[in-house]
Formats: C-alpha cells, sequence, structure tokens
C-alpha cells in the first residue's frame, strides 16, 4: 500500500513537473536580453506584466554591451542597457527608450566622519591618488576601497561615472551588493558603493557635491552618480505586439510603484 | 554465424534457464550505471580541454600561464593568471603548514591517547565541522576572521591571503584527522607492544612505532588536504578580497577557483573562454594531485 502511495506521489509530481514546462511555452512570449544591473527592475516588471496579460517575459541577464547587439542581430525583443546609447549605435538604426534611472550611493562606515565628497574626490579615492581619509578630511586612517567583480553593471556604472575605467586601486572585489556593505560595515576605513535601494541603515551613505542620493534628486539631476537605464530597440522595425505592450507597459505610470519597489527611479 | 543465429542460440538458452537472463540483465543495468560514472568524467575531461584550450592559444600559453597581470574587462584586456596560480599555491602550502600538524598531533591524541568518552566527542565535533557548508566558513570568516586580522596586525584591510589560509586550514582539518586517524588505528597492536615490552615508554612507541607504520595513511591525508584546500572556492572567495594581485600575506589576492567563480556570471566572449582556461589549468592541479594520491596507494600496497 505504502509502495503505491508512494509510487503515485512520484508521478505526480513529475506529472506536475511537465505540466508547468508545457503551460510555459504554450504561451506568447517578450525575451529582453542585455544589463544585469536591470535585472531587479525587469523582473519585476516582467511578473506584473506576466499576472496582467499571462504574456511570459524572458531575460537573460548578459551585459549592456551584449544586450544591445542581441537586438542588433535579432535575437532578443527589447535590449536592456545601463548606459545611454552611443551615437554610432543609434546610427546603425538603433532606438533607446529610459525606462528608469538608477542611482550609486557612496557608502562608507558609520564611524567616519566624512559626510560630504565631491565627484572628482571619490575618483581619486578610487584611483589610489589619496589613500588617508585625513586628505577628504576624515581621520588619519588608510583608505580601503571596497568595489564589485569585473563585469559587474554597477562597477561599470560607477566606474564611468566617476571616469575610473580600468584605474581603481580595489582592496577588495566582491561579488554582491550585500557582500560590499558587510564588507564597509566591518571595517572604519572602508569605502564601497551600491545600488541607491540596496543601501540601508547599517552604513552611512556620503554626500556627492552636497547632494544627498535620493528618489527626488536622482530625478532631478542634482545627484550626479546615476545613470539611466534603458530599453533598446530597432528604429525602423516595428515590435511583435506582445512586445510593444510590454514596452508601453513599462513607460506607464502603473509601472512605476513596480520600478520603485524595485529600487530604481522611475521617470513618471 | 551471422547475428540472428546467435540471437536465436542466445533465446533458446534463456529459455532453458530463466535465471540467466535475470542474472545478465543486473549485470547489464548495473554496467550503465558505472559507465554513466565514467561518461561523466570522460564529459567533463573533454569540455574543459574543448572549452579551454582556444583562449590559451589566443593569448599564448607563456603570457597566459606567466602573465603577472590580469584586467579581463579593461579596455585593452590582459589575461595573465601567474598571480591566480601562486596564490593558489600559496594558499593552499600556508593552509597545509598550518592545518596539518594540527590535525596529526589531533589523530595521534585521539587515536592513542584520548579517554572513550572524550573520543567519542571529538569525532563527533570534527564530523559537524566537516559537514559545515563552506558558506558559513566564508560567512564567519568574513565577519569575525577578517576584521581580527585588521585589528591584530594593524593593517587597512583584513581581507587577505592570511585570511583565506586560516580559513582553509580549518576546513581541511576534519579531512586529514578522520583520515589519519583510521589509518593510526589500523596499526596491529602488536607493533606498539613489541615496542613497550622493549622499555619504550607509550610516547616514543605512538611516535617511533605507530607513526612510522600508518605513513601513507598520513601521506593520503595530506594529499586529500590539499585536494580540499585548491578545489575551495565559496568560503575564500569572501575572506580573501579577490583582487588579482601577486601574493602576499596581507594583501588581496585571487585564487584560481574564484577567479573562475567571481567572473563567471557576467562574462563573455575571450573572458569567458579564458575563464575555462583557468578552470582547465585548476583540473590539471586536482588531476596531478589525484596521480600523486594514487601512486602513493600503490607504494603502499606493494611495501
Amino acid at each position: 500500500m505504502k509502495k503505491i502511495l508512494v509510487a503515485l506521489l512520484v508521478a505526480l509530481c513529475a506529472c506536475s513537473l511537465f505540466a508547468q514546462g508545457s503551460t510555459e511555452s504554450a504561451s506568447q512570449s517578450v525575451s529582453t536580453d542585455g544589463s544585469t544591473s536591470m535585472e531587479s527592475v525587469v523582473l519585476s516588471l516582467a511578473e506584473v506584466f506576466e499576472e496582467n496579460t499571462g504574456i511570459v517575459v524572458t531575460y537573460n541577464p548578459t551585459g549592456s554591451g551584449s544586450g544591445i547587439t542581441a537586438v542588433q542581430e535579432g535575437r532578443a525583443d527589447i535590449g536592456l542597457s545601463s548606459r545611454a546609447l552611443h551615437d554610432d549605435e543609434v546610427a546603425s538604426g538603433l532606438t533607446g527608450t529610459t525606462v528608469a534611472l538608477d542611482g550609486i550611493a557612496i557608502i562608507v562606515n558609520t564611524a567616519n566622519p566624512v559626510a560630504d565628497l565631491t565627484v572628482d574626490q571619490i575618483a581619486a579615492l578610487y584611483t589610489g591618488e589619496i589613500t588617508n581619509w585625513s586628505e577628504v578630511g576624515g581621520n588619519d586612517a588608510p583608505v580601503v576601497l571596497i568595489g564589485r567583480e569585473a563585469g559587474s553593471g554597477t562597477r561599470d556604472g560607477f566606474e564611468s561615472i566617476t571616469g575610473t575605467e580600468d584605474a581603481c586601486a580595489y582592496n577588495q572585489e566582491l561579488t554582491s551588493t550585500g557582500a560590499v556593505i558587510t564588507a564597509v560595515l566591518s571595517n572604519p576605513n572602508a569605502i564601497g558603493y551600491a545600488s541607491l535601494s540596496a543601501v540601508d541603515e547599517t552604513v552611512k551613505t556620503v554626500l556627492v557635491n552636497g547632494v544627498a542620493p535620493s528618489e527626488a534628486t536622482v530625478l532631478s539631476g542634482e545627484y550626479q552618480i546615476q545613470r539611466p537605464f534603458v530599453f533598446v530597440t530597432k528604429t525602423d522595425t516595428a515590435l511583435s505586439e506582445a512586445a510593444q505592450q510590454f514596452f508601453d507597459f513599462a513607460l506607464s505610470a502603473d509601472a512605476s510603484d513596480v520600478i520603485a519597489d524595485a529600487g530604481a527611479v522611475p521617470l513618471v | 554465424m551471422n547475428l540472428n543465429e546467435r540471437m536465436r542460440v542466445l533465446v533458446s538458452g534463456y529459455k532453458a534457464n530463466p535465471k540467466r537472463l535475470v542474472e545478465d540483465l543486473i549485470h547489464f543495468i548495473f554496467l550503465i550505471l558505472g559507465l554513466i560514472t565514467v561518461g561523466c568524467v570522460l564529459i567533463i575531461t573533454i569540455y574543459l580541454i574543448i572549452s579551454g584550450l582556444p583562449a590559451i592559444i589566443e593569448i599564448g600559453p607563456i603570457d597566459f600561464l606567466f602573465g603577472t597581470r590580469w584586467a579581463s574587462t579593461a579596455a585593452e584586456p590582459s589575461y595573465g593568471i601567474l598571480p591566480f596560480i601562486l596564490t593558489s599555491i600559496y594558499g593552499t602550502a600556508g593552509a597545509i603548514i598550518i592545518g596539518v600538524p594540527i590535525g596529526f598531533f589531533v589523530a595521534v591524541y585521539l587515536a592513542k591517547m584520548a579517554p572513550k568518552k572524550f573520543k567519542d566527542t571529538m569525532q563527533l565535533c570534527v564530523g559537524v565541522l566537516a559537514g559545515i557548508p563552506s558558506v558559513i566558513y566564508g560567512l564567519v570568516g568574513m565577519t569575525v576572521l577578517v576584521p581580527a586580522i585588521r585589528n591584530i596586525f594593524g593593517v587597512p584591510d583584513g581581507a587577505s591571503l592570511l585570511a583565506a589560509i586560516i580559513v582553509l586550514a580549518v576546513m581541511i582539518l576534519p579531512s586529514v584527522i578522520n583520515v589519519s586517524l583510521s589509518s593510526l588505528e589500523a596499526v596491529p597492536h602488536e607493533y606498539e607492544e613489541a615496542s613497550l615490552s622493549l622499555g619504550a615508554t607509550n610516547t616514543e612507541t605512538y611516535f617511533k612505532v605507530t607513526v612510522p607504520a600508518a605513513k601513507s595513511g598520513i601521506f593520503t591525508a595530506i594529499v586529500l588536504g590539499i585536494g580540499r584546500a585548491i578545489g575551495e572556492a565559496m568560503a575564500i572567495m569572501m575572506v580573501a578580497g579577490n583582487v588579482a594581485n601577486m601574493p602576499s600575506l596581507f594583501s588581496s589576492v585571487r585564487f584560481l577557483t574564484t577567479a573562475v567563480a567571481s567572473e563567471m556570471s557576467y562574462s563573455s566572449g575571450l573572458q569567458r573562454q579564458a575563464l575555462f582556461s583557468i578552470a582547465l589549468v585548476l583540473f590539471l592541479f586536482i588531476m596531478l594531485i589525484n596521480a600523486i594520491l594514487n601512486f602513493i596507494k600503490t607504494r603502499s600496497q606493494k611495501i
């Protein structure tokens, strides 16, 4: 009797596995490809969109460059880029539509008296020109630079905004935002960067050029360490019906709460 | 005899003896299961070689293996993995230097001197130590060990080769202790009794008779420890800082394993291929360690 029961259960589990697979492949879908920094935004949008319309949105985290290429080659409906398109990319027949903005917060340990840095000072800190906190008004202590691993969207965003590409003299390259915050938390001399939404009270967020990062200051452009989240599409080819629906949804006022919950700053 | 005839003979044989059919069927199933294991090893090896070689050829074996600068996403990328290789070797050596003496003496103590109850408790603890997932070693290392190193040694940042060595040393303890322990316990009592009856003290007996007799088992323990240390990724990723520096005790370093793990998720093109090449180098290291292990085993069987 028990054996039969177990066998039935196993069969049931197996069925449910296949059942799920078949429903997914049956419905319409929209493919997105690109920036890893946009993961939480895109996945949240996709989830709400699927609830409303039943259309599945797939997301392939490859990086902004690969996402743009994917659209060019027709491998994805919508490319995701966490930087504005370059002129040559626009010239090659692509259109970039900003759906949200992302602020990158600069964080230090709560014991660090430094509260305000300029973008130039941040760049100088990260390239190793300034190695002691006393040079920017802090304690006489060595600066410990915490960053993200090569290929990370946040690192790419931070380095391109501060103009420190390939020049950062990191003490630690960590693979997640949480790890960066923990490292800053546990070292009084550490400085790190993380997506604005991920930063909490346990670390101190530094003002940049006198402006505190917040939704309002990112949106107004006063807070400088920010970048756009861009949907990349072909200029002369219309999107499929499902993709157009998703595109419109992401830009609508309905999506703004979803985007804000996912940690980015919505435009509307 | 053609195939048809052969089949007919086979079938008539099974009809005469149905039990043989079951027997042969079971043999066949077990053979398939065995082949799956062998197949996995082959597939991994072939896959690694196929996906690892192109980047090595493109970058150049000398530049790849002996280049000292790794900047995979830079405008002018550079793929030198000497820092990773040296870090892995230094890190593993450090872990062995710290972990093996501790593990060895604990094993001798547990095998020969410890009271029964205490030994059971200790063995339970060692078992738990072996079962702790590596991410937890990393977490504790990150929140306790790294700040401690910073405070004790007065360095700006505690995430360093030293932190990784200490974490690895603790992680290899269980395998060193368990394997040494069982080989020490396997030494026949007659050896020890002979030594004791000649007037040697207990300690003399343990270190001059028991330990030499268990030599090959203890070597196996060390080699297993090396294998564990060189292949660990998660724990050291959280404590070593992961910057591609040439290794020194207090600098942030990246191991072969962490080099693959930390960049794999976002990598593309030659960078991704180069990561496979690193994996191939790591794989060769592990194969080398396995070969040494086999060598020790076969030699000890001969003696």
